[in-house]
């Protein structure tokens, strides 16, 4: 009988007595332990054998799809290859086993290397105060609108301005940010052409904004073409233009957010940089600003005096961001893809991934609905609208569908503004070949659809595990192990 | 043009390309773009071989010093780590994995995920964990934000002495949220303006605290008890949600690899059941197949596996009335977090939290025989304590350093009496028995020419 890895944790694996790694033994004199009260008796965990460690964890492994599998199309996610040579950088014992609060004098080589991360970054971004400490793409973001609140604050106009303006296309963090900074959000409709509506705009503008968020190229995968103006009057009304630089990738080298006007943005190494995801995390989200806002950047950033490196805290810093210095190991294999590519292969990476997500959309665009029909960017919308009309078939079931072709689902009804959307975003590290092969497999599914729709229904056939209840999995959570009943 | 590794179309591909886009270069792609801007000049290095890349930077790494004996704590501490650990999480199956939106191909992270969640609830005696956050300190700011959610108070008291980092990003967070921040030097100074009392188990200084005063004195106030937890101590100590806590926060990192020079870090984040629905983060429920594949063994019970569950708490549904705005986290850190405890095992655990004490009991009773010095008493403690030298700190580092070791941290400019004119030193089970040695000698001779 195959095993049902799913209804088998750890805790029900192994016996009693068995361990997985020996621990010294203290052999010299003894100290007396805490007084009982504050101890306990053990902890409840599973007891298993190394070998049954590696077993089980082996085998989880072998139940997830990875860029390292194959095509991992997830648009606004930007699966892009990592590069190996990244991974070996950041372990190196110089720089795994530095202590955060080392002297200053211990840390030269890695002060040196987030410094002249946070100089490329300020060129690649033409917004010069950068600060490395943010954790992810939302913490970045979190401390871009606490920079904007600071900036506000010294201006004396924060209790004036305190609505933030955000496109109805935005990635969910943008409001949830802006919340979270203590803002109310108000949504704004996008225009026609999927793009900022300057009318709409203008009319929501007025001395009680303190930013606008902006995503660019947008979460369509679609150049603003008003971005000027949009800053221009954003700026007019005396607010902040905030950028989320998640779609970097799409321009790298070939436009700067600083030249637009922009006045802080959040960056993804993950997106841009070819830094692994890890399942979801750990990423980084560097948070890159004009010079006149350094000043309230997160705590620390690293300076440069007479040849010699330092942390320091900028001067009215909005505060730390986590309790050290950022996801340095994540900065580390950034870094090295900076350096792997310089300027002119950042931009043949933008470049190919424009061109992928052309000539992708070019090969599927007969076959599914195209509400935006533009030249994209990095990324396509597609609309599963036809077959949910004429076969009943859901983008959810076109997704699944696409598992039994070997390959990953694109983000599916994402942005909210497209009915049924399928946004697929292959990047340039794939070949022409592969895009063509995943075409193909779009286009064989739409046949299907028309053919044999329960096949999609059905979908996936060869994954690991079937179709999931996830409703009740929210509707009456178990969300840890617990010993079997007896 | 010239070929990058990481891209593999040719010139050939892109010509083949363009023609079916009818387009007649990739740049012209970029047409809509302001043409005043397009293509700045960017100073960056050019581009570098992979042979010079791996030279450049392990010069850059033999620039940091690492080798030396260093007695730093203070929120990074040097951890057993199995070398499981290492090997199963650089599989690319796990590393190379997107946040787990697709269960029927992503049970491995789900599962794993859902592995980390039981072993938070077991270590810290909480009823319900999610899947991990940034680091320690963002976690218990955002511990404090449920806090002030659910009690609908505007203020949050910090019981001293805590990480002074953690009091940093609190009041970072607390900026965004207009929440006021307070420390306080006892839990009773916890008042009903209050949503939540945080606590620093051990203390910032070192010290064990018996989490039951702080939990009883906050719930006197109408307030929740947040307990931010060292996670091996909690091998040997006991469990914050026995003691009353409501919420548990902690640094997962160094249990999962090296300190990395702080990061990337995990915040473990665990709360008591009803405030399930508040909590930040993403977390993983248990699920039955509805629809199993036809190869699956006909007649067959559906099988169990693992979604993202509970996810209206979330931005990318709820937007701006989000419990967050967090999205990626720090899921594979989470993965080497619960393979290194669960390799440990209970016995494990235990073992490594007492050869911890052990060993820093040991450094501190050899400290306090050699004349001059003096460990200052402040109850029990677990791994960092106080040390009085014959000099002030800063001259102490001084001499420690010409003799190439790295001292404790200077903590004499803090408030606490106890921790006047002294310096912390840390001990941990993964120090070497050498290093100790190499420290006790080293003061002995500093003392002996003061």
């Amino acid at each position: 009988m195959i095993e049902d890895v799913g209804a088998r944790l750890s805790f029900d694996r192994g016996a009693p007595g068995r361990r997985g790694v020996g621990v010294p033994r203290w052999d010299g004199e003894p100290a007396a332990l805490p007084d009982a009260h504050l101890l306990r008796e053990s902890v409840r965990l599973p007891e298993m054998s190394q070998n049954e460690i590696v077993r089980y964890y082996g085998a989880l492994s072998r139940r997830n799809y990875s860029v390292d599998s194959g095509t991992y199309p997830l648009g606004s996610c930007t699966m892009k290859y990592n590069p190996k040579v990244d991974d070996l950088i950041a372990s190196l014992p110089g720089f795994a086993e530095a202590h955060p609060l080392a002297p200053a004098e211990d840390v030269q080589g890695v002060l040196r290397v987030l410094f002249e991360l946070q100089s490329h970054l300020g060129e690649i971004t033409g917004l010069p105060a950068v600060a490395l400490s943010p954790a992810a793409g939302a913490h970045g973001e979190l401390a871009g609108m606490l920079i904007v609140k600071r900036a506000l604050e010294r201006r004396g106009e924060l209790a004036q301005r305190r609505r933030v303006l955000v496109p109805d296309s935005a990635h969910g963090t943008n409001p949830a940010t802006a919340a979270m900074a203590g803002f109310t959000v108000q949504e704004l409709p996008s225009g026609p052409d999927g793009g900022v509506d300057l009318a709409t705009l203008e009319a929501a503008l007025g001395d009680d904004v303190a930013a606008f968020m902006v995503t660019l190229p947008n979460t369509l995968g679609l150049w603003e073409r008003n971005i000027q103006r949009v800053v221009e009057r954003v700026h007019a009304a005396g607010a902040f233009v905030y950028g989320d630089g998640a779609n970097l990738n799409a321009i790298v080298g070939r436009m700067r957010f600083g030249d637009l006007g922009f006045d802080v943005v959040h960056l993804n190494p993950h997106k841009t940089f070819g830094t692994p995801h890890g399942g979801g995390g750990p990423g980084a989200g560097p948070v890159c600003a004009r010079a006149e806002l350094a000043p309230y950047l997160p705590a620390p950033v690293v300076v440069q005096e007479d040849g010699r490196y330092a942390l320091v805290r900028p001067a009215d810093t909005i505060g730390r961001m986590q309790q050290f210095h950022g996801s340095i190991g994540v900065l580390l294999r950034a870094y090295a893809y900076i350096r792997t590519l310089g300027c002119e292969g950042l931009r043949e990476t933008s470049g190919n991934a424009v061109l992928n997500a052309n000539y992708l959309r070019a090969l599927m665009r007969d076959h599914y609905d195209l509400p935006y029909d533009r030249p994209v960017m990095h990324e396509v919308v597609f609309a599963g609208t036809r077959q949910r009309r004429r076969h009943n078939v859901r983008t959810y079931d076109i997704a699944k569908r696409l598992i039994d072709y070997g390959l990953h689902p694109p983000t599916v009804y994402f942005p909210l503004i497209v009915e049924e959307a399928l946004m697929i975003e292959p990047t340039e590290a794939e070949s022409r070949e592969s895009i063509e092969m995943l075409a193909g497999a779009f286009i064989a599914i739409a046949e299907e659809s028309e053919r044999d729709p329960e096949l999609l229904h059905d979908a996936p056939q060869t994954s690991p595990i079937g179709r999931m209840d996830e409703a009740e999995a929210s509707r009456h959570p178990v969300i840890r192990w617990r010993p079997r009943e007896a | 043009m010239q070929a990058f590794p990481y891209i593999p179309n040719t010139d050939a591909d892109r010509a083949i390309m363009l023609e079916r886009l009818g387009v007649a270069s990739v740049d012209r792609l970029f047409e809509e773009l302001p043409a005043e801007h397009r293509d700045p000049q960017i100073n960056i290095p050019a581009a570098l071989a992979e042979a010079d890349l791996v030279r450049l930077l392990q010069e850059r790494a033999a620039e940091n010093v690492v080798d030396r004996p260093t007695f730093l704590g203070a929120g990074a501490y040097r951890r057993f780590v199995p070398a499981i650990t290492p090997h199963l999480v650089s599989r690319s199956e796990f590393a190379t994995s997107y946040t787990p939106y697709q269960p029927e191909i992503s049970q491995g992270t789900l599962q794993a995920a859902f592995e980390y969640q039981s072993v938070v609830c077991e270590l810290t005696g909480m009823d319900v964990s999610n899947t991990g956050m940034y680091d320690a300190a963002s976690a218990t700011a955002e511990a404090c934000l449920l806090a002030v959610r659910v009690t609908r108070r505007r203020a949050v008291a910090l019981l001293e002495p805590i990480h002074p980092n953690t009091v940093d990003v609190v009041r970072m967070y607390a900026f965004g949220g207009d929440v006021r921040v307070d420390t306080v030097r006892h839990a009773t100074d916890v008042t009903a303006e209050h949503a939540c009392v945080v606590v620093q188990q051990p203390d910032f200084l070192g010290t064990i605290l018996d989490v039951e005063d702080a939990s009883g004195a906050a719930h006197a106030a109408g307030a929740l008890c947040i307990v931010v937890a060292d996670p091996l101590a909690l091998g040997l100590l006991r469990a914050p949600g026995d003691a009353g806590a409501d919420l548990v926060t902690g640094e997962g990192r160094d249990l999962a690899g090296p300190v990395a020079f702080g990061g990337p870090s995990l915040g473990l984040f665990a709360a008591r059941e009803p405030f399930l629905r508040q909590m930040p983060g993403r977390i993983v429920g248990r699920a039955q197949e509805s629809h199993p594949p036809a190869g699956a063994s006909p007649g067959a019970a559906p099988r169990t596996g693992y979604v993202l569950a509970l996810q209206a708490r979330e931005q990318f549904i709820r937007r701006e009335r989000a419990t967050s705005n967090f999205s990626t986290g720090q899921s594979l850190i989470a993965t080497a977090f619960t393979i290194t405890v669960q390799t440990l095992g209970p016995q494990g655990m235990r073992e490594s939290a007492e050869l911890c004490y052990q060993r820093a009991h040991d450094a501190a009773r050899r400290i306090a025989t050699l004349p001059g010095f003096a460990v200052v008493e402040r109850g029990a403690w677990f791994q960092e304590f106080l040390v009085r030298a014959p000099m002030p700190p800063a001259a102490l580092a001084m001499a420690l350093a010409d003799r190439g070791i790295i001292a404790g941290l200077d903590v004499s400019d803090r408030g606490e009496p106890e921790a006047r004119e002294a310096t912390m030193f840390c001990v941990t089970e993964a120090m070497s028995p050498a290093h100790v040695d190499a420290l006790v000698q080293a003061l002995s001779e500093i003392g002996a020419r003061s």
